[in-house]
């Protein structure tokens, strides 16, 4: 273990109204016209030390504002953050010590070293001593099943090795706080399932760890988070474990139908019919996959017929459990993937 | 994987302070010291290319026979090209680079001191560069059949010291400049490699400009650094030097002081700046 943890308050991440703004120029030629964009607004957060947190949001939510805001990367423009009970703004280099980040399509490092080379080049960035740091990358490598590169350039790794290497980098360090910006995003599912048991694993073999993720696939954030917060336009709208989020939906019912051509039929025809309350629609190949929170069952036999006078052909119909994707579109409105396509901006 | 590997190996301490500095100055000097060798297209690039243009010189002074001391300082100014482009295009255009890359966020993130990570850069730039350097004058010597006269060793490697310090000095200044101006930097190191070439003399003795072009010239550091060096190991280079050499040498100092404050005082603000708007550590890609 490290000799230099600092005696921790319980709280490993503390968030007070916590704003951003980004001012961005609109055009080269009127350098003084610049337009707000609102990133984060009023975020209260607590991570717990020991705490597996999971922010879960759309492409553009602000989680990765939040996350440069607790890494030092970025200063607020109202409220405060502290992490291991530091102020991030006050003392960033002592929150530096304790924290590690590892963003998801990173192509950090250099490729005309090893695998070996890169891991060990970060490592002296933290002060660790060489003998430990090779040790360290030779343990996790093998780990992440990645010990038989060890020796190769990293430009010559795929997307997904890449992105285990760079896995790796952030557990070097041993941090008391990790942040993980979409670690799994480009590794296949494998992949994904290793990275996944490496986290859970470094959390316990140590309580006084924390680990803050972020990520959009809510399966993730379900299996892995103890709990979750559920961000959009930069407001967090839900702060609580997975169960007690689902167990909100779990007195309506939730059905998905998935049917031929939709003849007209919209989203908010069938969210006028009683008892619905909310209806999500994606396209799958041929056909459409309408996702229904209804107030209860009976609601379902107004849907059926809406669809039938229609002429909609109904292919299948499954009643599910609720899910964090369920959640998130109680709560907004619309699913995840129509936040995004109606959204479209950059993360920031 | 597997479950029973033990994420924490044992005890360690980390560096802080000193240590940290230092090994963050090795690590950050490794990928240029061992990882810019394993492209061994530098040897085309870096040697064979640079001793066209000395040739070029060469042979165009022995056409109109041009003092034969002046085929040496060709070749001395052909090898302190070396050392130029690699402050602008490593050094200069570097932190730009890393911004891409993504490193840039990684580094200022860590608890190290971003003046030990250019510090690192300069380090490694300068070795890597040293064996471009002196391939080019060992070749260049042994090619054009060039005489030295080293009357004073240590002042000659006091002048190389000293230049090299102020002109990566110059360069990790510069680095946090080209950082601010982004693509533009790019035009701006492209603008300036020719001129730069035409003032520090590298070809001929500044002493043929007028006094006042050669001490604007002197702004670089390579200009005062390669006459005093030409002055230290030619026998008719103090008659064409442009100042004494200890002149030169304390012109030097200073420029070493005024560089490196200023890399300090960039670094601080561009580091400020990337917190403050969150631009700087966005790669653009």
């Amino acid at each position: 273990m490290l000799k230099d943890r600092t005696t921790l308050s319980n709280l490993a991440v503390e968030v007070e109204n916590l704003g951003r703004v980004y001012k961005i120029r609109m055009n080269k030629k009127e350098k003084n016209l610049r337009k707000e964009l609102v990133a984060l607004q009023g975020v209260n957060l607590q991570v717990r030390q020991g705490e597996l947190f999971g922010l879960l949001g759309p492409n553009g939510a602000g989680k990765t504002t939040l996350m440069k805001i607790l890494t030092t990367l970025l200063a607020p423009t109202s409220g405060s953050a502290c992490v291991a009970g530091h102020d991030v703004v006050k003392e960033p280099v002592v929150v530096r010590r304790l924290i590690n980040m590892v963003s998801g399509g990173e192509s950090s490092g250099y490729g005309m070293l090893t695998v070996r080379e890169n891991l060990w080049m970060f490592s002296q960035f933290y002060g660790l001593p060489s003998k430990q740091a090779n040790q360290r990358i030779e343990a996790l490598l093998k780990i992440v099943g990645l010990e038989d590169r060890i020796h190769t350039k990293s430009s010559d790794l795929s997307t997904g090795l890449r992105q285990k290497m760079n896995i790796v980098r952030g557990f070097l360090t041993d941090p008391q706080v990790l942040f993980l910006d979409e670690p799994t995003l480009g590794l296949d599912v494998g992949a994904s399932r290793d990275a996944r048991k490496l986290i859970r694993s470094w959390l316990e073999e140590d309580r006084t760890r924390t680990l803050l993720l972020t990520t959009h696939y809510m399966v993730e954030a379900d299996e892995l988070c103890d709990r979750v917060a559920i961000i959009n336009q930069g407001r967090v709208l839900a702060c609580d474990t997975p169960s007690v989020l689902k167990q909100q939906l779990q007195r309506d019912a939730l059905f998905e139908l998935t049917v031929g051509a939709l003849n007209g039929l919209t989203v908010s025809k069938l969210e006028g019919i009683p008892g619905v309350r909310k209806v999500t629609h994606r396209e799958s190949g041929d056909s459409n996959v309408l996702s229904f929170i209804l107030d209860e069952e009976a609601a379902l036999a107004g849907v059926m017929n809406s669809l039938t006078e229609s002429g909609v052909r109904i292919m299948r119909l499954d009643k599910h459990e609720p899910t964090l994707e369920d959640v998130f579109v109680n709560l907004v409105g619309r699913s995840m993937d129509e936040v995004e396509k109606e959204d479209p901006h950059d993360s920031k | 994987m597997t479950q029973n590997d033990p994420l924490a190996i044992q005890s360690f301490e980390k560096a802080t302070g000193w240590r940290l500095f230092i090994k963050t100055v090795i690590a950050r000097a490794y990928p240029r010291i061992i990882g810019q060798q394993r492209e061994k297209s530098w040897i085309f690039f870096d040697i064979f290319l640079p001793m066209l243009a000395v040739s070029s010189y060469v042979f165009v002074y022995r056409a109109i026979h041009a003092p034969e001391e002046y085929v040496g300082f060709v070749v001395i100014g052909g090898a302190m090209t070396a050392f130029w482009m690699n402050v602008m295009w490593s050094m200069s255009s570097q932190l730009y680079w890393e911004k891409e890359q993504g490193n840039l966020a990684l580094y200022i993130m860590a608890p190290n001191s971003m003046m030990a990570v250019l510090l690192g850069m300069a380090v490694g730039g300068m070795f890597a560069t040293l064996l471009r350097a002196v391939a080019i004058i060992l070749l260049g010597s042994l090619l054009f059949h060039v005489q030295y006269v080293v009357g004073n060793l240590v002042q000659l490697l006091a002048v190389f010291f000293v230049a090299m310090t102020a002109l990566y000095g110059l360069g990790m200044m510069t680095a946090s400049l080209f950082l601010l101006l982004s693509r533009e930097a790019d035009h701006l190191a492209q603008l300036a490699t020719e001129p730069v070439f035409l003032v520090s003399g590298f070809y001929f003795p500044i002493k043929s400009f007028n006094f006042w072009i050669a001490a604007a010239a002197s702004l670089i550091p390579l200009t005062l650094g390669l006459d005093a060096m030409r002055q230290l190991v030619f026998a008719s280079g103090p008659a064409l030097g442009f100042l004494d050499v200890r002149v030169e040498l304390i012109v030097l100092c200073g420029l070493c002081v005024v560089f490196l404050f200023g890399a300090r005082a960039l670094l601080a603000y561009m580091e400020r700046l990337a917190i403050r708007e969150g631009r700087l550590t966005e790669s653009r890609r």
